[in-house]
């Protein structure tokens, strides 16, 4: 194990130069190293004795890993992610190895904090158990390549079911707080969730469960479960139980508007706090959140000509609602940019499940992508006014910013399509560096 | 660039009600289907009638006077939940097909449409039988845009099914695969119609971009609901027509 697992790690960094070289995919190297051994994880990974933690579900991960990573670092701790985002087994292996020094093979760090799809978490665990799952929310995604919520929500269930620790639940999300009974006795489990206070914008969030006759209801929260309470659309304050004013947490401002993201920092700052115990600050985690910027492509502002240009990655029903809702009250210029390449989801019969009535007073700019005349001829059936239709994103893009120059402008768009502007955007306004996402 | 239609028909008297009956919107209806109903009620409204929608849930009693009535897809789980339902309404559905009342059953509803489904495992679960076919349940999933062939023009939409229909030996169908799987990726059907009743594959969902069809069902409707021909408003479908022709050009060489 010990030489063999050196070996492959030896390989790996030769795959990963030469992969460099050639400019190649984040995942390669991390399959050159799986190949030289298949225990390269849990070995590498035997030494983070602070927990191994793995953040799933259909919504929210990037954000959420990001947020708990910054909480846990200004903690102290010395956090091992997959910042890449490259969202597999081999992505975690190919960003590991630059970290893991040629004799020992092990990771020096004290925390993992692993974002996984739901799959890939499941792959994952057949490795290496992880000590926590923070499992966010089940949502109809692509089906055309997962097929069905029910069987997302299976994986994540299995995923709970094969940690050894802890377990950090979303408690308005009945897919996922439904696991409780399936876990390892003795695993210990918390629960995130929206205080009562906003509970009547839960079904904007979640999916109906259609799975079992009875309405699920939500557990009790204790004083270890974090409440969002928001004060605005971009401050709140995490209550933990209902009383427990000493830990609460906030009042935050985040760098990123909208529900969704004060949700994803709901529970990641649930998960810090599990894991750290009593070494949670209120006050550091506050402080921590409030830096976070917002991950590519999930709110990034870009400034086109003196004025921000909004770029929000849209991937399925849930995610555009809440994407709507979040920037409903600051209409602008608006473009939605709708490509149905693989990694966009083929299928394009989700955009009928988004009400789209927010955007009619202001109207839309313009629909561009592969699927430009589907969007508008959404759009028409939600009387929202289109000024052009423009498939080509170049074109649709360039048009859009020169119409309206000096006011600040939001494009919609899914996965491929954002990829595409921002590379345009990144040529004509000089953007930093872009990684790709999963 | 055509504005979406708000109606110039609103101060008009309305041509009659249309009762549109979707059967189990929060069980059935998970690619898009919803999209059908919004859209057939914004057509009966811009053809100058009034769209009276029903959400139909397990548990009720089937609305007597249905003028329209569309199924979606679902998952397992929102099957085995409406079908107790749906055979507890049988006899009623089956006297409003009988009765030229057009329906659209999509993927799930067209497989509980038919005379049964046969598992995996080779169990025979019955459907209601108002079209004259069977689906087998396989481990390969049939997922991808299609084009048919239908007497409404060439339709596109994307299937996702895991279950391969056959037509009986007097059931016509309903288009020609142009691409994709159709009913069962071999003989070329894709879904099937008797009288009014129309059962396929099609999510996208279907109706937007494909308004003659649409407008078909709204015709056989308006019909019913007020004993007169169908009396329709000329309609601005440049943007539905793009996205359909664009679909096929893409698919089809
Ligand atoms: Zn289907």
């Amino acid at each position: 194990m010990f030489l063999r697992t050196s070996a492959a790690v030896v390989a790996g960094k030769a795959a990963r130069a030469a992969t460099r070289l050639r400019g190649g995919g984040s995942a390669f190297p991390g399959l050159v190293a799986e190949r030289v051994d298949p225990g390269f994880l849990a070995h590498a990974l035997r030494d983070v004795r602070g927990g191994i933690v793995v953040v799933s579900g259909t919504n929210g991960k990037t954000t959420t890993t990001k947020m708990l990573v910054a909480l846990l670092r200004a903690h102290g701790r010395r956090v091992f992610t997959n910042p890449t985002g490259s969202n597999f087994t081999r992505g975690v292996i190919s960003s590991m190895l630059p970290e893991l020094s040629v004799g020992r093979g092990q990771l020096v760090a004290d925390i993992a904090v692993l974002e996984l799809d739901e799959a890939h978490a499941l792959k994952f665990a057949a490795a290496v158990r992880p000590t926590h799952s923070l499992l966010l929310n089940v949502a109809r995604d692509q089906l055309d390549r997962f097929a069905e919520i029910d069987h997302t929500a299976g994986l994540l269930a299995s995923l709970a079911a094969s940690t050894t620790t802890g377990v950090i639940l979303n408690r308005d999300d009945s897919f996922v707080a439904r696991v409780a009974p399936d876990l390892t006795a003795g695993v210990e489990v918390r629960y995130f969730g929206v205080h009562a206070s906003i509970a009547a914008r839960l079904p904007e969030l979640v999916e109906a469960d259609v799975r079992f006759g009875e309405e699920f209801s939500a557990p009790q929260p204790t004083a270890y479960d974090g409440l969002l309470r928001p004060v605005d659309e971009r401050a709140f304050d995490i209550v933990f139980g209902s009383d427990g004013a000493v830990t609460d947490v906030g009042p935050v401002t985040l760098q990123q508007r909208g529900l969704a993201a004060m949700i994803n920092a709901t529970a990641a700052t649930t998960t810090a706090r599990m894991l750290l115990g009593d070494g949670f600050d209120p006050a550091v985690a506050a402080t921590a959140l409030a830096a976070v910027r917002p991950p590519f492509g999930r709110g990034e502002v870009i400034m086109v000509d003196g004025q921000p240009l909004e770029l929000v990655l849209v991937k399925n029903p849930a995610g555009f609602t809440v994407a709507l809702g979040t920037y409903g009250t600051t209409p602008v210029a608006t473009m939605v940019a709708i490509n149905d390449n693989d990694a966009d989801g083929r299928d394009v019969s989700w955009l009928y499940d988004v009400s789209f009535a927010s955007l009619r007073g202001r109207g839309v700019a313009t629909t561009s992508g592969v699927r430009a005349y589907d969007m508008a001829l959404r759009l028409s059936y939600d009387d929202v006014p289109v000024a052009s239709v423009e498939p080509d994103l170049t074109r649709a893009l360039d048009a859009f910013c020169a119409a309206h120059a000096a006011e600040p402008k939001r494009i919609f768009c899914t996965y491929t399509a954002m990829m595409a502007l921002r590379r345009t955007l990144a040529a004509r306004h000089g953007l930093a560096d872009f990684g790709e996402e999963g | 660039m055509p504005q979406p239609a708000t109606s110039p028909l609103e101060s008009r008297p309305s041509k009659g009600t249309i009762n549109l009956v979707h059967l189990y919107p929060r069980e059935m209806s998970i690619y898009g289907d919803l999209g059908n109903t919004r859209c057939l009620a914004a057509r009966i409204a811009r053809h100058g009638y009034t769209a009276n929608v029903i959400g139909h849930h397990p548990g009720s009693v089937l609305a007597q006077d249905a003028h329209l009535v569309v199924g979606g897809g679902g998952q397992d789980s929102g099957q085995a939940r409406v079908e107790d339902d749906l055979f507890a309404n049988a006899d009623r559905l089956r006297a409003l097909a009988a009765d030229g009342v057009p329906m659209m059953m999509i993927c799930g509803t067209y497989q509980l449409f038919g005379n049964a489904f046969v598992t995996v495992e080779g169990k025979r679960l019955p459907g209601l039988g108002i079209l004259d076919v069977t689906t087998q349940g396989n481990a390969k999933r049939m997922i991808g845009p299609s084009v048919l062939d239908t007497e409404f023009g060439t339709i596109v939409g994307y299937e996702n099914h895991s279950g391969s229909t056959s037509l009986g030996a007097g059931q016509a169908a309903f288009g020609a695969v142009r691409h994709g799987f159709g009913n069962n990726g071999e003989d070329g059907t894709g879904g099937a119609r008797t009288g009014n009743v129309f059962g396929h594959y099609l999510h996208g969902p279907v109706l937007p971009a494909n308004p003659a069809f649409a407008d078909a069902l709204i015709g056989y409707a308006a019909e019913l609901a007020t004993g007169r021909a169908f009396e329709p408003e000329p309609q601005d479908d440049t943007v539905a027509d793009e996205a359909r022709t664009r679909q096929i050009r893409r698919l089809i060489r």
